[in-house]
Parts: structure tokens; C-alpha cells; sequence
């Protein structure tokens, strides 16, 4: 049965390898010299000179115009979100669909060998083939995407976190045993093929967008506002009072969390605005600044710590793979039944 | 070694068929004592029968008397056909129907009806000799 | 004589249509069965329901003393052929014997390579290129190269031609004498049946109408023709199958243990092909207008699915 398993499933294999291939060389041929950009940028070690921020935005600007890194830099994460819909729909769903349709199933379940243990031996050796794709896809753009990553801190992010670490391979055990169940329950393999995909990536996008945040109770915190996070303020005509907005800069303090809501903006009772602030309220100057950081402002901020990304990808692995022993199960319950 | 075949308008049974090559092939001398029979499964395969067919056909030739079937080997002629004793013990009988056929002309029957008349009567007594 | 397949009113039922019912059946080993029938009448269900691809909505089958594909072990007694000889396109015929070899216990790779051999078969051949014919040999080589105790045929040379169709039931016949195994095969040509098939079950409108040696079938079968009479006249014992009339004559097709003593009627032999045709035909009715009904007639309840 392993033979037999192998034999059927060489071709898909062949481009499973070739696709890792293309994607090593690719990484392997741009990733040293990312890595050598990283180092001579200077940004290690640029916290106790003070000037990251240029050294950040330098660096970016380098990565940002150097077109195989800019392209590998947008493409990883696509593809990672990808191959395990591809995984589903191509592994997974022909699998009992192509023997339904073409009507081998009916020779191949008449030698000695149960369609549960035909069904099992497949699903084993395939399952872990997909986890294996996509771990070693992830593993590799983690490697590639390392200089970057030290520097955009974006992994928490929703649009990074799914292409990161070990859920990929939750991704693909799910994508691959629901294109099995499903191609059992619908019998044709296009069908079966486009509910895998649409079923996978809508519990991609659900776990990132809604019950992901939910995972673990966020952190909400009271932080201090910094000047470094102003950008400007304004006063309300309706009440007189300050408002101080901090554009699109991240609190102070939290690095590379995942802002879930707030921050709040921020308002001041009008009297204790000083002079200096009214005067030009567009701009912030220093003796603003001043004033401001004596009112000890606050904001409240919902959010993720950078600290939580390998206990949420443990748990959203967990679960992935609970959902795809399900799936598994099931399948193999239908195909037991039939005889 | 024989070979069999089979007419499908003959309106004979397969095995009665099988039975009667080999008794002809006994009468011609095509077949003579201590030779093979062909094997049940060639025959099976050849003509595309039923093997139980074969087997029917063989052992009725071995209740006859003119085969013998050994186990693992194949089955092989042990008696003889036709000959002279044979024949000429019927002389009689052929004098007889000879008359008879003479009867049947002078009563108006035309071939046909004499035809019909012995098949009849022959299909009668057969049964009456069955049951 | 052991029996190879028991059932004791065996159904099947698709949501609301039955496509067999009350099936009851002793079919005994060391024969060739022929399963005739119409298209619908539940031929391939019956088959599915010995192999195991199907559970029954009513009643058992025993297949060999045991439950349809209960296991390893029952699998490997019984060999199919399903509709059409589906084989996998893009394995190549080794490849065919190689499955064969890892997943059967009792495969034997000697018997396997000289039927390949034997019937001219590239080894290298992928199975999507071969003939018809060639398929069905090779599905035939992969159901009897375990050695079962049954080999289940689904109109296994319904899509050949005559000469494919030829050499597979040559083929199979000497299968069946070299490895001594019981045969069920379904097939709505009765022609080729004649030849092979030594026991009879007739299936119509999803029930048995008739099983028994063919042998014994023919023998008690008797086409009667003579002075027209009414049916429902004739001796107890007689039961009539078919009838036609004209105003002055009667041909019945009468089946009876007991010899025909009337001498009124012409008594003539039926060849198997005619025993089936009027056993098909009972169930339709006839618009001859002079048609006096037989006896108890069936006609189909529901509507026929295969």
C-alpha cells in the first residue's frame, strides 16, 4: 500500500520538489546578500547610537528598490497563504474523487486491503508530505526574510503571522484532509476542489481577522504618551478642548505588537493647554512638548505582545491539526461504511 | 491429439456434439487405443465452453467404456468403435428397415412424412425408455 | 454442494426506489452463473452487494461463508470484475501486477506474469493505451491472479467486439478449469451465456424469476404447440410461462417435471436463449387483442434504476 500510494502520487511529488527547488534557489541566490545588506546598514547596535530610525528607513529603501528582494519580500507570504489551498485542492481532493470518477476504486478495493486501510495508509504518507511542503517553505523564507523581519517586526500582523513559523503546516494538514473529506461527500473532483479552496482560505481569513485576537485576552494597557508618537492636535470648537492625535505612529514601548484597537486619541482640558501649544497648533515644538509631557497623558491601547507569537502559533497549529484528525476520521468513517 | 468444434445450428446439445467427434474420430481410426484425449482445459479454451461440459462429455465417454481418465494426467482412449462383429450383428436390423422403408412407400408417405413418422415414434420410445 | 453466495431477502434500496428486493438465492459452488436480465433489473446491484461495495438496506448475503469485504481475509476469496474494466490509465501492465503483488498475501506473481505474456501484453504498456479487449484481460488477470474462490464478472464483454469478446470467454473458461474457482457473471447476451454458463438465475424488475442448472432449466422447459387451448386448462404441475394464441392454434412455453403425455401437442426442445426471452417477455404486456392472459402476471412496481 505504501508502493502503491508512492506510485500514484510520484507525479504531484516531482512538482512539489520542484516548486521547493525554485523557491531555495531563489531564496539562496538573494538571501546572502540581503543578509550582507542588513549588516553593513548599521542597525545593529543602532538603538545605543539613537539613529535607528534613519538606519531603518535606509535599509528599507535599499530592500524596497532592489527588485528580487522587493518581489521575494510581497511573494513569500502570497505563496505561503497559498500552498495549502493548492495542497487541498490538488492533493487532497482528487484523491477518492479521481478512483470514484474513473471507477478504479472498484478494482483497487476488491484486493486484499479494506478501503479504511487503503484510505488511512494514503492520508498518513500524503498528510505528512503537505505539513513537509509547507514546513520546509515556511522554514525557508523565515531564513531568507530574517534581516527584514528584525526590522519591520511585522509578524504579529495579520497579513504575516499565516505565512509564518509552524501554522502553515496546520494549514496544509487541514486543507489537505478537507479536500479528502470533501471529495468523499461530493463524488467530482471540481467541485470538490473549489469548496477545498474556498473553505481553506475562509478559515485563514477567519482566524487572522476575528478569532485569532481572541486566542489569548489581549493586553490592554494605559500607556504613557511619548512625543515621539505625536503628530499633531487641534482644538474642538465644541468644547475648547486639546485633542492630540498620533497619526499613524505606534504607541512607545511595544515593539512589533499587534495593535487591536485604540489608541484613543487623547484630550486635555483646554486650561491646562499652554501657550506654547495654541500658538501653532499644526506643528508641536519643544516648549509644547514640554507642557505636555508635565500633564503625563496616557493612551489606552488593545493589543497582542510580541511576546504571545509562538504560543498563538501553537495554539492555531493545535487546533488546525485537532480539525484535520477530524476530518481524517471522518473520512475514514464514510469509507468503512460503504462496504 | 483430436480437435474438437462445435456447430451452433445443429441443434445438439455441446456435449452430445463432443461425444459424437470423438466416437467418429474412433470409427475413422483417427483416435486409437492408448491416445490422449485433449485436455479439458484446452478444450474449455478452444471452443469457449463451460469446462463442467467437457468433464460431462469424458465421462460419459468413460461410462461407455471407450476412455478412462487419469487423475492429474488426462483421460485416454481404452476401447474401440465400430469394427466388423459390430456391423454385421446389425445386418439384420438393416434388412428389417429396408423393408419397413419399402412399406412405408407403397402406403403414398413421401420422404418427409417418413421422416416425421420415425422421428416421432423414435422421440416417443426414447422418453418411454427414460422414464 | 457448498454454496458460494446465500441471500435471504436481500434488498437495496436509493432513497425511495428499490433496485432489488427480496432477493433469495442459493447460488452453489463449482459453476458458472449466469445473471441475466434487463438493464435495470438489478444486476450490478446484486454483484456490488456480493463484493461488499454495497451494505443491504434488507435481508443478509453470505459470500463463501462470510460477510462481503469484512476484511483482508474475505477480500482475497473473492476476485471482481467491475463494468467496464477499470484499471488505473497512467500505471503501466507491470505496475497493474506489481499492486497486485503488494496488496494481495495470496498473489501469485508466476501465475500473473505468464497470463501477461501468454496474452501478449507490454509490461510497459500504460493501461490508459490498451484495447478494450486488452483491458478487460488485464482487469480479468488482476481479479483471478489471487487465486479467489469467486470471481465476480459485471458484463465483463458487453463493450467488446466479437472477437475480443471471443478470446476473453476462452480465457475464462480455462481460468475456470486450471484454478477450479466459481464463477457469477452478469451479461445481457444471452448468446455467449449458452456457451459458458451451467446455472441460470433470470432477474427481472429487481427480483428472481428464475435459478437453477441450465441443464436442468432446459429439460424441464417444453415449447407446446397445438389446437388452440385455454392455459388455465392444463394439467396441475404445468406451470405456463408464455402463450400465444391464434384463433385456431396455441404455442406455449410450459415448464414442468412431469413429462407431456397429451399427444395433441407438438412438443419441441427451447434453446436457453428462448427460455430468457420468455421469461423478459412475461412481464411485458402485449397489445395482441386476441391475447388470452396466462396465469399470474408481474408486472414491474417501480420504476427500474440501475
Amino acid at each position: 500500500m505504501i508502493w502503491l500510494t508512492w506510485r500514484q502520487f510520484r507525479a504531484q511529488a516531482w512538482v512539489a520538489l520542484a516548486v521547493l527547488a525554485v523557491a531555495a534557489v531563489a531564496l539562496a541566490v538573494t538571501g546572502p546578500n540581503l543578509a550582507s545588506m542588513f549588516d553593513a546598514s548599521g542597525i545593529v547596535g543602532c538603538a545605543a547610537r539613537g539613529n535607528c530610525g534613519a538606519l531603518i528607513d535606509a535599509f528599507g529603501y535599499q530592500v524596497g528598490h532592489n527588485a528580487p528582494d522587493n518581489v521575494l519580500d510581497h511573494l513569500g507570504p502570497w505563496v505561503l497563504f497559498a500552498v495549502p489551498s493548492l495542497i487541498g485542492m490538488f492533493w487532497g481532493a482528487p484523491l477518492v474523487t479521481r478512483e470514484l470518477e474513473t471507477g478504479s476504486f472498484r478494482m483497487v478495493w476488491n484486493q486484499s486491503v479494506t478501503p479504511a486501510r487503503w484510505l488511512a495508509v494514503k492520508l498518513a504518507l500524503i498528510g505528512l508530505a503537505s505539513m513537509a511542503t509547507a514546513g520546509l517553505l515556511s522554514l525557508a523564507f523565515f531564513w531568507w526574510s530574517s534581516p527584514v523581519e528584525r526590522v519591520s517586526m511585522a509578524r504579529m500582523t495579520p497579513g504575516t503571522f499565516g505565512a509564518t513559523g509552524i501554522v502553515p503546516v496546520g494549514y496544509a494538514a487541514f486543507a489537505f484532509t478537507l479536500g479528502v473529506a470533501a471529495g468523499i461527500l461530493i463524488r467530482r473532483t471540481l467541485p470538490a476542489m473549489a469548496v477545498t479552496l474556498a473553505v481553506t482560505a475562509g478559515a485563514q481569513a477567519f482566524m487572522a481577522l476575528w478569532l485569532r485576537a481572541r486566542l489569548i485576552a489581549p493586553v490592554r494597557a494605559v500607556i504613557p504618551l511619548s512625543s515621539a508618537v505625536l503628530s499633531q492636535f487641534d482644538v474642538s470648537p465644541r468644547t475648547g478642548r486639546f485633542i492630540v492625535y498620533t497619526g499613524g505612529n505606534e504607541p512607545q514601548g511595544i515593539p512589533g505588537a499587534w495593535i487591536l484597537s485604540g489608541p484613543e486619541t487623547i484630550t486635555t482640558p483646554a486650561h491646562v493647554a499652554s501657550q506654547a501649544c495654541i500658538q501653532s497648533p499644526a506643528l508641536v515644538p519643544r516648549p509644547c512638548l514640554a507642557d505636555l509631557a508635565r500633564l503625563h497623558l496616557t493612551q489606552t491601547v488593545t493589543y497582542q505582545p510580541l511576546s504571545r507569537y509562538w504560543p498563538l502559533q501553537w495554539y492555531e497549529t493545535a487546533i488546525f491539526l485537532a480539525l484535520a484528525l477530524a476530518l481524517a476520521g471522518f473520512s475514514l468513517w464514510r469509507v468503512a461504511r460503504r462496504g | 491429439m483430436i480437435e474438437f468444434h462445435l456447430s451452433g445450428r445443429s441443434g445438439v446439445a455441446p456435449y452430445l456434439q463432443l461425444i459424437q467427434q470423438v466416437r467418429q474420430a474412433l470409427r475413422l481410426g483417427l483416435l486409437r487405443e492408448g491416445d490422449q484425449l485433449p485436455k479439458v482445459k484446452d478444450v474449455a479454451a478452444g471452443l469457449a465452453i463451460n469446462p463442467n461440459t467437457v468433464l460431462k462429455a469424458y465421462r460419459e465417454l468413460e461410462y461407455e467404456g471407450l476412455v478412462a481418465a487419469r487423475p492429474g494426467i488426462g483421460t485416454f482412449v481404452t476401447g474401440t468403435l465400430g469394427g466388423g462383429p459390430s456391423l454385421a450383428a446389425h445386418e439384420p436390423l438393416r434388412r428389417d428397415l429396408r423393408r419397413w422403408l419399402a412399406k412405408a412407400r407403397t402406403a403414398g408417405l413421401d420422404e418427409e412424412s417418413i421422416e416425421a413418422l420415425f422421428a416421432s415414434t423414435f422421440h416417443e420410445s426414447a422418453e418411454e425408455g427414460i422414464a | 454442494m457448498t454454496a458460494v453466495v446465500t441471500t435471504e431477502g436481500l434488498g437495496k434500496r436509493y432513497r425511495t426506489k428499490w433496485a432489488l428486493s427480496d432477493c433469495t438465492l442459493s447460488i452453489p459452488a463449482g459453476h458458472v452463473v449466469g445473471l441475466v436480465g434487463p438493464n435495470g433489473a438489478g444486476k450490478t446491484t446484486l454483484l456490488n452487494l456480493a463484493t461488499g461495495l454495497l451494505a443491504p438496506s434488507a435481508g443478509t448475503i453470505e459470500v463463501l461463508g462470510g460477510r462481503p469485504a469484512a476484511g483482508p481475509a474475505q477480500l482475497a476469496k473473492v476476485g471482481y470484475l467491475a463494468q467496464d474494466a477499470p484499471v488505473y490509465a497512467g500505471l503501466s501492465v507491470a505496475d497493474h501486477l506489481k499492486l497486485g503483488v503488494r496488496l494481495n498475501p495470496g498473489w501469485d506473481a508466476d501465475l500473473a506474469r505468464d497470463r501477461v505474456t501468454r496474452l501478449d501484453l507490454d509490461p510497459r504498456q500504460k493501461a490508459g493505451s490498451l484495447s478494450g479487449g486488452q483491458r478487460a484481460q488485464l482487469a480479468l488477470t488482476m481479479a483471478t491472479s489471487k487465486r479467489p474462490e469467486l470471481l465476480i464478472l459485471d458484463e465483463p464483454v458487453a463493450a467488446l467486439d466479437p472477437l475480443a469478446r471471443r478470446d476473453f470467454l476462452s480465457d475464462l473458461m480455462e481460468t475456470v478449469a486450471e484454478q477450479e474457482v466459481s464463477v457469477v457473471l452478469s451479461s445481457h447476451l444471452i448468446s455467449d451465456l449458452e456457451r459458458v454458463c451451467d446455472y441460470l438465475i433470470v432477474l427481472i424488475a429487481s427480483r428472481v424469476r428464475v435459478a437453477g442448472p441450465v441443464d436442468e432449466l432446459l429439460s424441464t422447459h417444453y415449447l407446446l404447440a397445438g389446437p388452440r387451448r385455454d392455459p388455465a386448462r392444463l394439467p396441475a404441475g404445468q406451470e405456463v410461462i408464455s402463450a400465444s394464441h391464434t384463433d385456431v392454434q396455441s404455442t406455449l412455453l410450459v415448464r414442468t417435471a412431469d413429462r407431456i403425455l397429451d399427444p395433441a401437442w407438438t412438443v419441441s426442445e427451447i434453446s436457453l436463449e428462448d427460455l430468457v426471452l420468455a421469461y423478459l417477455s412475461q412481464d411485458k404486456p402485449k397489445r395482441d387483442p386476441h391475447r388470452r392472459q396466462p396465469h399470474l402476471r408481474q408486472r414491474p412496481h417501480l420504476e427500474v434504476q440501475k
